[in-house]
């Protein structure tokens, strides 16, 4: 919970979804999985406020992305799993690859060397 | 937003909570592994978590379709502003049911009557065929559609080739005598060519239809309706084959008609063919106009090419027979049309009557919604100044509107249950009044009235309180800010344009009942007090000859004379304001013959015994009634009426000339006859509300059977008399069916119902409407006067007498009043000349009724004024200045 690494609050537009399409590739999870992969796995800088983490899940669920059961958790405890689905997993890939063009054109226009790869 | 989520919103709450229980416990799992101690481990994952409840509202709205919810919460905001003013809610509710209910019900009859296709196969393609004159002066619509005469359509049929088919029909009566010891009965009967069912795509419930070989003369074939089916033989199936005696003589049932064929008309129990009882002569006369013809357009040929066909071939007819009134054109007519011909200027008149009381219902609720905006001035500001769009205030108006009149509706569309029904009983005549109900597409039509008189009530009010002045209402606390001025002048020329239709509506109405207050005094030339008439119909196979037809009539004269209690009894065809049995065209032996192209004299015949016309009070004008003497088929004299002595003998004494019949026209009559004129009668109106027209009348001594009318003037109540006459006839004959036992006053009464339903109705809705108008001049009068209460009090101060205020104050209500009623009497002249045709002795001018309407339209103006004007005048000049 480091407070001094100053978590970035406020998240791009759109991209939690495409996030949390992500860290669904790695298997079924939970939104309190989730939402910690997301913020391990950017190092603490990205806090994800629950919010937006559930009106955002239920969005995803409404649009056919993620499909949701209840189950046990790790910790076996009563849980509400979330999965990517085909179309979910398609959507993730029209989403990185635009994803990887706008930052790399951010990149160019800031003059980062090589923009973002 | 999904729909199955709206749907489900509760228990995805409920999931959402579980969910945000499972994060808190897997948190605080996480915060304990960490070493927290397990109230901080709690905390902690509760701060983690934010606000649960924020996470619970967003996701909440973002299932809710957002229009759904606003449009929740206009609806709940409205009703709840409604239910605040009760009394406003309730007065508003129920002049929309009125309006909406009147003319739901309305429309239902007009669509009924007017709209709705007849159940035949294909309707779109029959056409009724009428022969037409073209003569100028004959132009007005007694003339435009003229009854066929059979031999005329025999050569349509036979010499047109834009019609797949043509059929004719007529009317008969009958003696139905019972079988099984019933009383006889005289039922109304239809003769039909034998194509007519086939051609109307008519299939019978039991049995078949005639056969061509069947549709000739003294064929003895019947055809009952569903409904002398039920009644006389008691649905029995059995009946089709079997043998029922009319006028005594047997008749083949082959088959009986389904359930919903009731053309022409509901009152026919019976078709024969059309052949059955004409004489062969009859059917090659091209002036025996008394049929009609029904035919079925070819679906390649349009209405015009077929109809110039048959033109052609009239036309060829009518310079074949100068002298007979042998129509030169012929006219088509859509079936509906033709069965509703005479309620369709009625029906119009009224939809359009309540069209305007619709639209005065509308316009008072818009005017009492301008006031409540008004009155709600600082609401609508406030609420406007917090952020809200002018769209979603319109829109909270809107709503309110359109609650309004879907209460108002539904009501409404209750009401119309209740009036259609009784208007469709009350009716006399209006075609297919048995299928006049209500279906879908009505209800529809009321849903679509409620909500265009829900946008028609509320926008204006709506646009006019939420306009850019509404700020003002923050600036000033003033009552009397600038934009009430405006709101003021849409009040008042909202009610001016009330005002100017309720006076088109008062116009009509009064235009109407005068109409029927004229027909109802009118003086149909004979005695109706006191008088009972009945029809009966002696049929010609058992009184073949003049002497039985004589000794039959002469014995019930004596006997029913012979009643205590009757003071004379008259018999005849028919009598005075009965309606007419026909023409007969002649030609005056001694004036000279007709120039060429010149039509043949007609008038109006009828029998008459000697006593006929000292029993019904027609008065002689010269020459002498008809004797006892005058009796057989040889006496060859005749009575004319004053009319046609002033038609055809003008300046000149008829008594004593001929008038010559051609010989077709009179049963008996070897070859034409000449009459001699051996009286001249009083005029008579052979129908109220009809002009008297030539007449000539034959002695029933001549011995012709056929129907005839029996009137017996009584001392007292006729009525009583109807079972003792009665038992007269049947002691007489007992197979001999009586029909039409009424009084005179009934019979002419029956003819006046329809005027009379028309001048109450339109009279109903236009005092209706006047109250609407004058509950929005008083309501605008009084939301003027509490507004100017400062103003007024100022004047008080000033010395301003109460007298001065309260002039001030009517002149101010007033003027609206007088504005719309000089617009509405403009708009009344354009108006009323579209049924000047039903008006009767009297014209859309009419002095009595225009200055009766501005009479009571000024009265009740001033009464709605002088109330608030005169409280204004009232006031306590201290309270008034402190009012602010």
């Amino acid at each position: 919970m480091g407070k001094g690494s100053q978590p970035q609050n406020e998240m791009l537009k759109g991209t939690l979804d495409m996030m949390i399409l992500r860290t669904l590739v790695g298997g079924d999870a939970h939104g309190h999985t989730i939402a910690k992969v997301i913020e391990h796995t950017s190092e603490d800088l990205l806090e994800v406020e629950q919010g937006s983490l559930y009106p955002a899940l239920h969005r995803l669920e409404d649009r056919k992305w993620v499909s949701s059961f209840w189950g046990a958790s790790e910790n076996n405890r009563k849980a509400k799993f979330y999965r990517l689905t085909a179309e979910g997993r398609k959507q993730l890939v029209r989403e990185t690859s635009r994803w990887r063009r706008m930052t790399r054109a951010i990149g160019l226009v800031m003059g980062e060397e090589g923009g973002a790869q | 937003m999904s729909w199955s989520r709206f749907l489900r919103r509760k228990r995805s709450d409920a999931e959402l909570q579980d969910e945000i229980e499972a994060f808190l416990t897997e948190e605080t799992a996480g915060n304990e592994a960490r070493g927290m101690p397990p109230g901080e481990a709690r905390r902690q994952a509760r701060i983690k978590l934010g606000n649960a409840q924020r996470v619970r509202e967003s996701l909440w709205a973002q299932n809710s379709p957002r229009a759904l919810t606003n449009i929740g919460h206009d609806l709940k905001y409205a009703f709840r502003t409604l239910s605040r003013t009760p009394g406003f809610s309730i007065i508003a509710v129920a002049v929309m049911a009125l309006c909406i209910g009147a003319a739901t019900s309305l429309f239902t009859i007009v669509r009924s009557v007017l709209l709705r296709p007849l159940p035949f196969r294909d309707p779109g393609r029959l056409v009724m065929v009428y022969e037409h004159h073209r003569g100028a002066g004959a132009n007005t619509t007694d003339f435009e559609y003229n009854p066929v005469a059979p031999a005329d359509f025999y050569d349509w049929r036979s010499k047109t080739q834009g019609f797949e088919d043509m059929a004719i029909m007529g009317y008969a009566g009958y003696s139905l005598t019972g079988e099984r010891g019933e009383l006889p009965e005289a039922v109304r009967a239809a003769a039909g060519s034998w194509n007519l069912f086939p051609l109307l795509g008519v299939e019978p419930a039991m049995g078949r239809t005639f056969t061509e070989s069947e549709d000739r003369r003294g064929n003895t074939v019947v055809m009952l309706t569903w409904s002398a089916f039920q009644r006389r033989f008691a649905g029995d199936a059995k009946i089709v084959g079997r043998q029922i005696h009319l006028d005594g003589r047997p008749f083949t049932v082959v088959g009986v008609l389904p359930s919903w064929f009731s053309y022409p008309d509901a009152g026919i129990q019976l078709w024969v063919p059309y052949k059955a009882d004409a004489t062969p002569e009859l059917l090659q006369h091209h002036d025996w106009n008394q049929s009609q013809v029904v035919a079925r357009l070819r679906p390649d040929v349009s209405l015009a090419s077929a109809m110039a066909q048959v033109a052609a071939v009239q036309y060829q007819l009518h310079l074949q027979y100068p002298h007979d009134p042998v129509k030169e054109d012929v006219a088509p007519r859509s079936l509906n049309e033709d069965l509703a011909g005479n309620v369709r200027k009625a029906l119009q008149l009224m939809l359009s009557a309540v069209g305007c009381m619709l639209l005065i219902g509308c316009l008072n609720v818009s005017n009492l919604l301008v006031a409540r905006g008004a009155a709600r001035q600082k609401e609508v500001a406030i609420r406007s100044a917090l952020g809200a769009q002018r769209a979603t205030l319109i829109r909270g108006q809107l709503t309110e509107s359109v609650l309004i009149c879907a209460a108002g509706g539904l009501s409404g569309i209750l009401l119309s249950v209740l009036a259609t029904k009784w208007i469709a009983h009350a009716w006399r005549g209006l075609p297919t009044a048995q299928s006049i109900h209500l279906d879908g597409a009505v209800i529809a039509l009321a849903c679509g009235l409620m909500f265009a008189a829900a946008l028609v009530a509320g926008l204006l009010p709506a646009l006019s309180t939420t306009g850019k002045s509404m700020l003002n209402a923050l600036q000033t606390s003033a009552r009397t800010g600038a934009s009430s001025v405006s709101r003021t002048a849409l009040r008042k020329s909202l009610l001016t344009v009330e005002i100017g239709i309720t006076v088109v509506l008062l116009v009509a109405a009064g235009l109407l009942l005068k109409s029927f207050l004229q027909l109802r005094s009118a003086d149909v030339g004979g005695v109706t007090e006191n008088m009972l008439t009945l029809r009966y119909n002696l049929p010609d196979k058992k009184y073949d000859t003049p002497e039985k037809v004589n000794a039959f009539n002469e014995a019930l004269l004596e006997r029913v004379r012979s009643i205590p209690g009757v003071r004379s009894a008259a018999l005849g065809n028919t009598l005075p304001g009965a309606g007419s049995w026909g023409d007969f065209v002649f030609t005056v032996k001694e004036h000279p013959p007709l120039k060429a192209g010149e039509d043949r004299p007609d008038a109006l015949v009828n029998w008459a015994d000697p006593g006929y016309f000292s029993a019904l009070g027609i008065p002689l004008v010269s020459g002498r009634f008809f004797t006892n003497d005058e009796r057989g088929p040889r006496s060859y004299k005749v009575i004319v009426s004053r009319q046609l002595v002033r038609q055809y003998f003008p300046g000149d004494d008829p008594i004593g000339k001929h008038l010559h019949v051609p010989a077709h026209f009179h049963a008996g009559a070897p070859a034409d006859v000449d009459y001699e004129i051996v009286g001249v009668a009083g005029d008579t109106l052979y129908q109220v509300g009809k002009e008297s027209k030539a007449t000539m009348y034959f002695p029933t001594l001549e011995g012709s059977a056929g129907g005839n009318m029996l009137a017996v003037h009584t001392a007292s109540n006729p009525l009583q008399f109807s079972v003792p006459v009665q038992r007269q006839i049947a002691s007489l004959d007992s197979g001999l069916g009586v029909s039409d036992v009424r009084t005179m006053k009934q019979v002419i009464g029956e003819s006046l119902v329809n005027a009379r339903l028309s001048a109450t109705l339109v009279l109903a809705f236009a005092i209706l409407s006047l109250l609407l108008a004058s509950v929005g001049l008083y309501g605008v009068l009084s939301y003027l006067a509490t507004q100017r209460t400062s103003e007024l009090g100022i004047r008080m101060a000033l010395g301003a007498q109460r007298d001065q205020l309260l002039q001030l104050m009517l002149v101010d209500g007033l003027r609206p009043a007088l504005f719309g009623l000089g617009l509405g009497l403009v708009a009344s002249f354009a108006a009323t000349r579209i049924f000047q045709s039903m008006l009767f002795g009297t014209r859309p001018l009419d002095p009595v009724v225009l200055s009766g309407v501005i009479a009571t339209l000024l009265a009740v103006a001033v009464l709605a004024c002088l109330i608030p004007a005169w409280r204004a005048s009232r006031l306590d000049p201290m309270k008034a200045l402190r009012t602010e």
